[in-house]
């Protein structure tokens, strides 16, 4: 059944990295990927792949899960070490053909993959770990220093929250006029490619007709709920930052030192 | 002055283009506090306009749209007009706009600008007054159409309204979800004195009401206690409306000569009626 996907990737739980507050995971997410990319040490790689290992540890997600996140991309880390270690020049250790392989192809192939792995892990944390409502959130408040600037912050998240909402009732939908064009004698599974995409008309149309009319009746909705944007809006679940984030931006900060030495 | 009050209403949509329709035409209404109306119509008799009317989410054309005192015209007193009736719409799904049922209800306190703490109180007990305090993690789509109508009360209730407009709340509803919806709705009336205004074409759903208003192409052609309403059988039917089906037979035998009151409107006053 369509009506079966989730959104995104969360995954539900209760642990340290859960309870940490969406924005600081955000900032510090953002320094770590900057720090990945900046050492060239292996002693801070070590620590970087330890700390990742570590973190992947406390929020309690399978790791299977983890290693999931970084199959799509398989393909494009394994020509990435292929590139490095064939284009890279220095002392040879091996000749195939025309290619040579070097030491320091090796080395520096081996590098680079870690760092997209290392960048693929911690970011697949921050969304197993956050719901995508709280991303949402931490998005609008983030963002809201820019609303000075015309960003509208309020008004992107108000769109992510009603797509979120949204997602799974137009799946819903789709399905049934597939199969209600199906029951009519439409054929979604074969013949040509330019045959299937002319069979995805009549399901398109009707579903972009409903869509505008839910919008139409959702923005009513809205105005008796007496919407009228961000301005004096308060919330129930207001984020609130806690003694563990302070602990994680304090222990983050004595990683970045580290690794300020270790280069 | 009663709480809702309609002086001389009339609505054109469209006005002066070529789609120009007037779906109200000179409505005067008057509904007091904790009183709760059934408004019967056909497709297209103006009755879902009317509703519109109550949140001023339509304004009047011509005449006057008085609500708890103030004037929907009067763009200032728009949001308390808004906050004193809520609507409840045909369709459940494209009226809940948070991905989480406690979120959703939440969703008009937080547009008050109510502080977090009471925000939320009022949803817990929005919740537990339609009895869905269960449900409250739940993602909408999860849930039946008759849930899903109950979600969008209890996010009127946590505005803390009270008058509730429901604009036909059932049409798209299995029985059973329409038994949910309406036996939620009886409750608040009568457990909280809460002003319902329930537009309907099930007669059924009007039974209960204190006062029964028919609308027929944009005009209010008659008005009473139910009883005295569905005993018109045959105007009714002129309007393009049933009456229940007791009160159907009642007025049938009535014209074959079977002496039986005017008033007979359920299954059992009618058995009683006969068995006398």
């Amino acid at each position: 059944m369509l009506s079966d996907i989730t959104i995104g990737q969360f995954f539900p739980g209760d642990s340290l990295l859960h309870r940490l507050d969406p924005r600081t995971k955000i900032i510090l997410l953002f320094f770590f990927l900057v720090a990945i990319f900046a050492v060239s040490s292996a002693a801070s790689y070590a620590l970087l792949a330890g700390m990742t290992f570590a973190l992947i540890l406390v929020s309690r997600v399978p790791l299977r899960m983890m290693l999931r996140s970084v199959k799509p991309l398989w393909w494009i880390i394994l020509f990435t070490f292929l590139i490095h270690l064939f284009s890279t020049p220095g002392e040879e250790l091996a000749k195939i053909w025309i290619f040579t392989v070097t030491w320091q192809g090796l080395a520096q192939g081996f590098l680079v993959c870690l760092r997209l792995v290392l960048l693929i892990l911690l970011s697949s944390l921050l969304t197993f770990t956050t719901s995508p409502l709280k991303l949402t959130d931490a998005m609008e408040r983030l963002l809201s220093p820019l609303r000075r600037f015309g960003v509208p912050a309020h008004e992107l998240a108000m769109m992510m929250t009603i797509a979120l909402r949204f997602v799974p009732t137009l799946i819903e939908e789709t399905d049934r006029i597939m199969k209600a064009q199906q029951s009519r004698g439409a054929d979604f599974s074969e013949g040509s490619i330019l045959n299937r995409l002319k069979a995805l008309v009549p399901i398109l149309v009707p579903l972009f007709l409903s869509a505008f009319r839910r919008a139409d009746e959702l923005a009513m909705a809205m105005e008796a709920r007496c919407y009228r944007g961000g301005e004096g809006r308060t919330q129930m679940k207001a984020l609130q930052v806690t003694g563990i984030d302070y602990i994680a931006c304090l222990f983050s900060l004595g990683l970045f030192v580290v690794l300020a030495f270790l280069r | 002055m009663a709480f809702i009050e309609l002086d001389h209403v009339s609505h054109i949509y469209h006005a002066g283009t070529e789609n120009e329709h007037q779906a109200l035409s000179d409505v005067s209404l008057s509904i007091e506090e904790g009183e709760f109306v059934a408004i019967l119509g056909t497709n297209g008799s103006g009755k879902s306009t009317l509703a519109k009317h109550l949140n001023a989410l339509l304004l009047p054309t011509r005449g006057t749209c008085r609500i708890a005192g103030y004037d929907t015209c009067e763009e200032e007193d728009l949001w308390k007009i808004r906050q004193e009736v809520s609507m409840v719409f045909q369709n459940p799904d494209n009226q809940i706009i948070a991905a989480v049922v406690e979120d959703d209800v939440a969703f008009g306190p937080e547009n008050l600008g109510m502080p977090p703490e009471t925000i939320r109180e009022n949803v817990h007990r929005a919740l537990e007054a339609v009895h869905m305090t269960r449900f409250r993690k739940f993602a909408p789509h999860l849930l039946s159409g008759g849930q899903k109508q109950r979600v969008a009360i209890a996010g009127a209730l946590a505005m803390q309204t009270h008058c509730l407009v429901l604009d036909e709340p059932t049409a798209m509803l299995d029985p059973q979800g329409r038994e949910e919806v309406m036996t939620t709705v009886r409750q608040l009336h009568q457990e909280r004195g809460m002003t319902i205004v329930h537009i309907t074409h099930f007669m059924e759903e009007a039974v209960d009401a204190d006062r029964i208003v028919v609308m027929d192409q944009g005009r209010l052609v008659v008005q009473g206690k139910p009883r005295e309403i569905f005993a018109q059988a045959d105007r009714m039917k002129d309007l393009g409306l049933d009456v229940p089906l007791a009160a159907e037979l009642a007025s049938q035998l009535r014209k074959k000569g079977v002496p039986l009151p005017q008033s007979i409107l359920t299954d059992e006053e009618l058995v009683a009626a006969l068995t006398q």
